[in-house]
């Protein structure tokens, strides 16, 4: 075996230890962080998780987290059947029908920048054309805010997993004599569906730890709201500001919040193993 | 030599009845031009395929075969850009005229494409999916229509207890035959293959061939191959394509042994292509 090398040969092996060593340690300081915030997270709020959490409303002693679970439940969940009809709808109309019209690259483009618009401004946007018309917070405004949100979300996805079916596969269709959304309905989704279901996943998740945009709609509220949509809704984000900041007087209050924040940061894992386990389903 | 091989085709010529000039015709092409854009793939294409034959296109690649045979079922309507002239006529019936169904269109001339294209649900379903489209039947009608339809592609004894499972986790070749028992189910009058056989081993090719050979019986078939020997083994009817142009189509045997045009002769002798 020869063992000498060339120089450019020593120089590119170097560069590529050093390069792989950068790798090691960004990837380290982004777990040292993941971890650091589990650890605090685990560490503040596990001592008061107990049954009562969920079973109790908010209040200023003994109370619990359950209406702002629930309402957090309720708003995210009614938002994300919005967003998945009109995404769903609207990333397979960009994918199958779109294609390179002009209409299509202008819809593509609005979708890219409100997927990176700060959730802030559309909070302040369904303020302005909601809840100030309306006179009143309400849960639907936080529920359109959320929706606001996750359209964009799951437009992407979609469109992408219906571009990952192969042309050859609705040639195949066709050749039987398939109409358009026929192909689209049984073909075309059979192979997407995994990877839509991924996009819905993590639109659930980014949507429920969201605060802005509730912070000018849905607002909070201290009591149980189970279904009246029209009135203010409580919801985990918000409360785990408010006990840290206003109420940071009651180490009560604060514990609450450190385990509503663990129980908001567990749901969010959960929720993205379940969307790995999906999109590793569809391969 | 060209003059030679001449006179040999003008002595075979009155010899027993050909295939070509018994069978009825099942699909009649019209100066057929085909233009991708401002690129014309087709050049004023007339020819016959019989009924109950199978028709060989060969030529090197680029050539418009694919192209030609994928006029047949009006595919090319699926993409912009394509522009065509000329006329197609299933059973005396132009397939270009504006009154056509294209589904009804598709679901009488059947397509089998290069690379197995199993649809991502199970054996059954896939075999299922072209009849329900047409036809309304009980379950038990459906399931005796789909064992059937997976016999002909003999491809019933190597699935049969796998109908439930992913038709996308069955072999290369064993996709192919499910790709046939599928455009056979809705039971098409012209079966149209392309390539079929180019991303499969020897052994698969071999059970594609008979298989061919087979359903020639009920169907009209149309293949477009690479492989010379293929074209030779299984049609009865060769067509050779060069540039968007055919150049001449005839019995199988003649344009293997005694073609008319030197360009023909060429290619099968592999002085290019």
């Amino acid at each position: 075996m020869n063992t000498t090398t060339t120089p450019l040969y020593r120089r590119r092996k170097r560069r590529n230890q050093v390069v792989m060593a950068a790798c090691l340690v960004a990837t380290g300081i982004g777990f040292l962080f993941l971890f650091a915030i589990l650890f605090t997270l685990v560490s503040k709020g596990i001592s008061s998780i107990s049954l009562s959490i969920f079973t109790e409303r908010t209040r200023m002693t003994d109370g619990g987290l359950g209406n702002a679970i629930w309402g957090t439940l309720v708003m995210t969940s009614v938002a994300t059947v919005f967003g998945t009809i009109i995404g769903v709808a609207a990333g397979t109309w960009l994918a199958e029908y779109g294609g390179k019209r002009k209409t299509a690259k202008v819809i593509r483009f609005i979708n890219d920048v409100l997927l990176s618009a700060p959730s802030i401004i559309v909070g302040l946007f369904i303020y302005a054309v909601v809840v100030v018309p309306m006179g009143n917070f309400s849960a639907w405004a936080g529920v359109l805010s959320l929706t606001v949100i996750i359209v964009p979300v799951v437009i992407r996805s979609t469109e992408d997993m219906m571009q990952l079916i192969p042309n050859s596969l609705r040639e195949a269709a066709a050749a039987l004599g398939a109409h358009r959304w026929w192909i689209i309905v049984r073909v075309c989704y059979s192979g997407a569906r995994a990877g839509i279901m991924t996009g819905i996943l993590l639109g659930f998740a980014r949507i429920s730890g969201e605060t802005a945009p509730l912070l000018f709609t849905s607002l909070n509220s201290n009591q149980w709201n189970f279904f009246q949509l029209n009135n203010e809704m409580a919801n985990l984000p918000m409360t785990i500001y408010q006990n840290m900041t206003i109420n940071a007087f009651i180490p009560d209050l604060v514990s609450l919040a450190w385990a509503g924040a663990l129980i908001l940061t567990a749901a969010i894992l959960i929720l993205n193993i379940a969307a790995r386990y999906f999109s590793r389903q569809r391969s | 030599m060209n003059a030679d091989l001449k006179v040999k085709a003008e002595h075979a010529a009155p010899s027993a009845s050909t295939a070509r000039e018994t069978a009825a015709t099942k699909l009649k092409v019209e100066n057929l031009s085909l233009n991708y854009g401002k690129f014309q793939a087709l050049n004023d294409i007339s020819m016959e395929i019989p009924e109950h034959q199978v028709t060989a296109f060969i030529g090197p690649s680029g050539c418009g075969k694919s192209t030609l045979i994928r006029c047949f079922n009006r595919i090319h309507d699926l993409y912009e850009g394509i522009s065509t002239q000329g006329k197609i006529l299933l059973d005396q019936r132009d397939i270009y005229d504006a009154k056509v169904d294209l589904n009804l269109l598709r679901s009488r001339v059947g397509m089998v494409f290069q690379k197995p294209t199993p649809f991502p649900m199970t054996v059954f379903d896939n075999v299922a999916f072209g009849i329900r489209l047409y036809e309304k039947l009980s379950s038990r009608e459906l399931e005796e229509r789909v064992e059937w339809a997976l016999r002909q592609a003999a491809l019933w004894e190597e699935v049969k207890d796998k109908l439930k499972h992913s038709g996308q986790a069955l072999s290369g070749g064993q996709q192919q035959r499910l790709c046939i028992a599928r455009t056979i189910a809705v039971k098409p009058e012209v079966i149209l293959l392309d390539e079929p056989t180019s991303a499969l081993d020897p052994i698969s090719t071999g059970y594609i061939e008979d298989l061919i050979n087979e359903l020639k019986k009920n169907y009209t078939i149309v293949i477009v191959t690479h492989n010379m020997q293929q074209a030779a083994r299984i049609s009865d009817i060769t067509a050779f394509m060069y540039l968007g142009s055919l150049i001449e189509c005839d019995d199988t045997t003649k344009i293997f042994t005694q073609p008319k045009e030197s360009r023909t002769e060429d290619y099968i002798t592999g002085r290019y292509g």
